[in-house]
């Protein structure tokens, strides 16, 4: 596809996702309280963006990631949160 | 269009979705044993479960006309009581002579515990004493880079095991590399939140070639689309991509890896 092609099928959307995520950083500056590592996580992860190199989305992705190697002795829960708690001090 | 959906939790589906996938040219449908949402409290839980899975399910797609195949394991969610996942390990065997058992699945790991990873060998010698093909969820979110490591660690320890004869699921963007250099298949699996959208789907596709790659939706009881195989084949012809080659992915792809278990066949 053209530049222009990929433009015409997903600019409408990137453009509807980019002032999502503008809103939800509003959203957060107007709520109280301390924020936890999740959106540390996303602010640690938004230059990403604007990087000169082609693999923004791994890139992110692994902002968000677990980078141990080791298994962990015991699980405390099942679930996933989206972004790694080791990641902020 | 004709499809073929390798990774959907029909026991969590209404009968619409079955109607709606046949519409949009679903050919089969395999169902992975999974978690069901809740922590099942003893062995005769997986028993039953299991007994839908070989025998009601098959029933109930047979009547909008689809073959459903299914896999069977104790899915990583449940596997860090060793003692319970033991047990279940021991009823499989019997499950295995059903007609319409593929092999063992979904194993893999949820947050990358060291039980977890000594049930997934147990799981790997399993399907390797019993020549079966294997598929294998990666974990989660934040836990996915690291789980994928980890697998293809115990997968590759075991030199029994073919990597042909394996599929990685849920691969994303950080993942499908390491999947397919180390010659294993890889799933990319359509979710409206988590894991991939189609558009992120078919630029993995475009990056990584098509050659061992399916796509799934992996509908099950929580936020998830039956018919995100045919709308990605859709949004592939959108882009250009031929009418063949969305094929080659959505049909011939699961029809290689799956027909190597003879016991695949649709007509
Ligand atoms: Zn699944």
């Amino acid at each position: 596809m053209t530049r222009d092609q990929v433009l015409d099928l997903y600019f409408m959307d990137a453009r509807c996702k980019l002032i999502e995520l503008a809103a939800f950083l509003d959203r957060v500056d107007r709520s109280e309280g301390e924020a936890d590592f999740r959106l540390a996580a996303i602010r640690k992860a938004l230059p990403l963006l604007s990087s000169a190199h082609a693999e923004r989305a791994k890139s992110v992705l692994m902002a968000l990631s677990d980078p141990t190697v080791v298994p962990i002795s015991a699980a405390t829960g099942k679930g996933a949160c989206g972004a790694w708690p080791g990641a902020t001090p | 269009m004709r499809y073929i959906e390798p990774h959907a939790h029909m026991v969590s589906r209404i009968t619409d979705d079955y109607e709606a996938m046949r519409m949009a040219g679903c050919v089969a449908i395999c169902e992975p044993a999974f978690w069901a949402g809740f922590d099942r409290s003893s062995v005769d839980g997986f028993y039953d479960y299991f007994c839908q899975l070989t025998d009601y399910e098959p029933k109930r797609a047979a009547k909008f006309g689809l073959p459903h195949f299914s896999w069977l394991c104790i899915n990583p969610k449940e596997s860090e009581d060793m003692g319970l996942a033991r047990d279940v390990l021991g009823i499989i065997p019997e499950f295995l002579k059903r007609g319409n058992v593929l092999g063992i699945g979904e194993i893999g790991l949820n947050k990358n515990t060291r039980n977890e990873i000594a049930i997934l060998e147990e799981h790997i010698d399993l399907a390797a004493r019993h020549d079966q093909l294997i598929l294998v969820h990666t974990p989660h979110l934040e836990d996915k880079f690291k789980g994928t490591n980890l697998i293809l660690d115990v997968l590759r320890a075991d030199s029994r095991i073919n990597p042909g004869r394996v599929i990685i699921d849920h691969v994303e963007e950080h993942t499908v590399d390491m999947v397919l250099d180390a010659g294993f298949w890889a799933g990319i699996t359509l979710y409206p939140e988590s894991k991939a959208t189609p558009a992120r789907a078919i630029d993995m596709v475009e990056r990584a070639g098509m050659k061992n790659l399916w796509l799934n939706c992996a509908c099950d009881w929580g936020r998830s689309e039956p018919l995100a195989v045919p709308r990605t084949a859709i949004e592939m012809g959108r882009r250009g991509h031929s009418k063949e080659a969305v094929d080659a992915l959505v049909y011939g792809n699961p029809m290689r890896f799956l027909s190597q278990n003879p016991r695949f066949q649709i007509s």
